[in-house]
């Protein structure tokens, strides 16, 4: 990473304002951030360490373990409850063998919540490895779990 | 033959890719749009026939036939003749739908660059009085206005000055910013460069968050395509990281900075020292892609539609558990009632409204008995809400409101900064306090004041286990206890904001909370 994160720099810049785009890039490119890359980051960008566990902690989106093989974003937010999001997220839960929030132990899917896709009139959304699914339900459940046990 | 398909993230999401491109394969011109803004004709193919573009909508990739020879049963005719969009007034999604995103031509062709060509002849005050005299508020939902805070960064003593696009959109049930930009980048380019020209800034960001891929994407490439035409303004993207705080100005401001997205304490206003400690034009994207319809067309046509103090257009959004939803931008003025049924026609479900949440997370939950309200900032704040960002979302009567306060707390701990303790202790005491009544509630559904005390109780409040009432009664004064602190003494509109849906579901649906109903007025 450190060979990454020193060729990231010299192409993007090293100041304090480009942590969110590198720790993007790192995020990118391995997955997620790991604590031992931390200092690192720091040092490439003059930050305290602290500084830079604080940015990485803060955001939603920064994972710090390795993430599951395929990911399932699933809206909890008003909209897609409005239109039985509560219900499928249970199902999801089951069908996949995660709780939300989780990666499944044998490291093949995660399930995690996120909060409005803005595809908000025709919910429950998902987005399975980056791709947005709409009006989910039992039908479209059974297709995404199928398409993430492969 | 030439056709149209969305490549709306909406679009796609109901199937508009595999549309696209078996019209592709079948030998047509396949050009991809922004959406029309109405999802329950989604994925809609517009055909270009002698008689102008006939829409098709829903339809799959196994239509194609139908749809070419014009028998398709789902034969909607001119899109804009369809009572959704005959009654709206198009000032700032005009081109959504209609061209190719990021064609330059057909964004010329359509009325574009018109604005930014008027504001670069004109000195920059003269550009900000034609903001100020159009009446244009914020519309990212404070709708502080866009003229004054404009003036404010033009009369700042600097050298280096920055405009700044918050397109943070987190607020469930709004998707305006998001058609905008994937639907007519160019728009809010424009309104940035006219704005850089105003008060003389050189560079700009455009925050989006990470939630929207393919606004990221197609800003990205927009950018690219027109850096010749706002230079030397220059602009860039910046992609969020899941954190919904960051909608807050000055929280957005410091995750811009490479910072946790933390609310700063005001004084100092954004618009004196803003990003970078410099000053600062930091406005919502329809606020920024309203700009060049002023311009090009007057700020009196702008101002001619309105009500009250609330001037022009509103892109409101239909969503939630909504039969006809999408975008309607309409001027002010209109009735919650005629959106939510007339234009909305009810919930998709097909039983009765109970709920319409208006403005995202923070806005109030109003009964069918509010649906007399016009859309206008002061009419909503008077009814204890707020407009916001102009998302409606419909619940039928199957919602239980006790949970949705619930969840306005859950919502509001799991996305405060942390910087302030009302909101970041506030909400985690209100999830409790909640959670204490949905459990007194079941345990006695006639609501009785004894339902959950003695051992239970104790266990429930073990800091001082003798004196806590765990009554309905007394979590609810509680409840309102705990809503009045966050209201008056969090930072920023996160934890202020939070009791309006809470106490909203308090107020109009009492008997979720195990009280008895209101008395219904004569008048309903």
């Amino acid at each position: 990473m450190e060979e990454f994160i020193a060729g990231w720099t010299v192409r993007h810049g090293a100041t304090r304002d480009r942590l969110l785009p590198l720790l993007h890039a790192m995020q990118e490119e391995a997955g997620y951030i790991d604590d031992a890359w931390v200092p690192t980051i720091a040092k490439a960008l003059n930050l305290s360490r602290a500084d830079v566990h604080g940015v990485v902690t803060f955001y939603h989106d920064f994972r710090r373990t390795a993430p599951g093989r395929h990911v399932v974003k699933l809206c909890r937010a008003e909209s897609c409850q409005a239109r039985g999001g509560a219900a499928i997220e249970a199902a999801a839960a089951q069908r996949l063998g995660v709780a939300m929030g989780e990666t499944r132990a044998d490291g093949q899917v995660a399930l995690e919540p996120v909060y409005c896709l803005g595809l908000c009139a025709i919910g429950p959304n998902a987005l399975v490895d980056g791709r947005p699914v709409a009006r989910i339900d039992a039908a479209a459940l059974e297709r995404i779990a199928l398409e993430v046990a492969a | 033959m030439k056709v149209y398909v969305s490549r709306d993230m909406a679009s796609v999401a109901l199937g508009a890719d595999d549309v696209a491109r078996a019209f592709a394969e079948a030998g047509c011109d396949v050009v991809r749009t922004g959406s029309r803004g109405l999802f329950s004709i989604e994925p809609l193919v517009e055909v270009e026939m002698d008689d102008g573009r006939i829409g098709f909508g829903p339809v799959g990739p196994q239509d194609v036939a139908a749809v070419l020879d014009g028998s398709h049963a789902s034969r909607l005719g001119r899109i804009e003749d369809l009572p959704f969009f005959a009654g709206q007034q198009r000032f700032t999604f005009a081109r959504c739908g209609v061209i190719d995103p990021l064609s330059l031509s057909d964004y010329a062709a359509h009325g574009g660059w018109q604005g930014l060509e008027k504001a670069r002849a004109l000195a920059p005050q003269a550009v900000v009085d034609a903001v100020k005299a159009s009446g244009l508020r914020g519309r990212g939902g404070a709708g502080f206005p866009t003229g004054i805070k404009w003036q404010t960064v033009l009369d700042a003593p600097s050298p280096t000055k920055f405009i700044v696009c918050n397109a943070d959109e987190g607020d469930s049930g709004t998707f305006a910013d998001r058609m905008l930009m994937e639907g007519d980048p160019y728009c809010l380019i424009e309104g940035m460069a006219c704005a850089a020209h105003a008060v003389g800034a050189s560079h700009g960001y455009i925050y989006i968050r990470s939630e929207y891929p393919f606004c990221i994407a197609t800003m990205r490439a927009a950018i690219e395509a027109s850096a010749h035409l706002v230079a030397p303004f220059e602009l860039e993207v910046r992609e969020g990281a899941g954190a919904y705080v960051c909608g807050e100005e000055t929280a957005l401001l410091d995750s811009i900075e490479g910072q946790r997205g933390q609310v700063r304490a005001k004084p100092p206003l954004p618009a004196l020292q803003g990003l970078f400690g410099q000053p600062t034009v930091i406005n919502n994207v329809l606020s920024l892609a309203a700009v060049p319809f002023i311009l090009s067309e007057g700020p009196e046509a702008y101002a001619a539609v309105g009500f009250g103090r609330s001037r022009g257009t509103m892109p409101v959004q239909l969503a939630g558990n909504v039969k006809h939803g999408g975008l309607y931008e309409i001027g002010f003025g209109i009735t919650l009632g005629e959106l939510v049924n007339v234009i909305g026609g009810g919930t998709a479900s097909g039983r009765p409204v109970r709920a319409v949440q208006v403005g995202g997370p923070l806005g109030a939950y109003f009964p069918p008995s509010m649906f007399h309200l016009p859309f206008d900032y002061e009419a909503f704040t008077q009814a204890g809400g707020l407009i916001g960002h102009a998302g409606i979302t419909l619940f039928d009567d199957s919602v239980d409101m006790a949970h949705m306060a619930r969840f306005a707390m859950e919502f509001c701990a799991a996305e405060s900064c942390g910087k302030c303790t009302p909101c970041r202790i506030g909400s985690t005491r209100g999830v409790e306090i909640m959670d204490r009544i949905i459990g007194a509630r079941e345990a006695a559904p006639t609501g009785g004041s004894e339902a959950v005390g003695g051992y239970l109780g104790k266990a429930l409040y073990s800091r001082s286990p003798d004196r806590i009432d765990v009554s309905i009664e007394a979590q609810t004064m509680l409840l309102r206890d705990l809503a009045d602190t966050m209201k008056y003494g969090s930072l920023c509109a996160l934890g202020g904001f939070t009791p309006y849906p809470v106490l909203s579901a308090l107020d109009y649906f009492p008997e979720d909370f195990g009280a008895p109903a209101p008395i219904k007025e004569a008048a309903e």
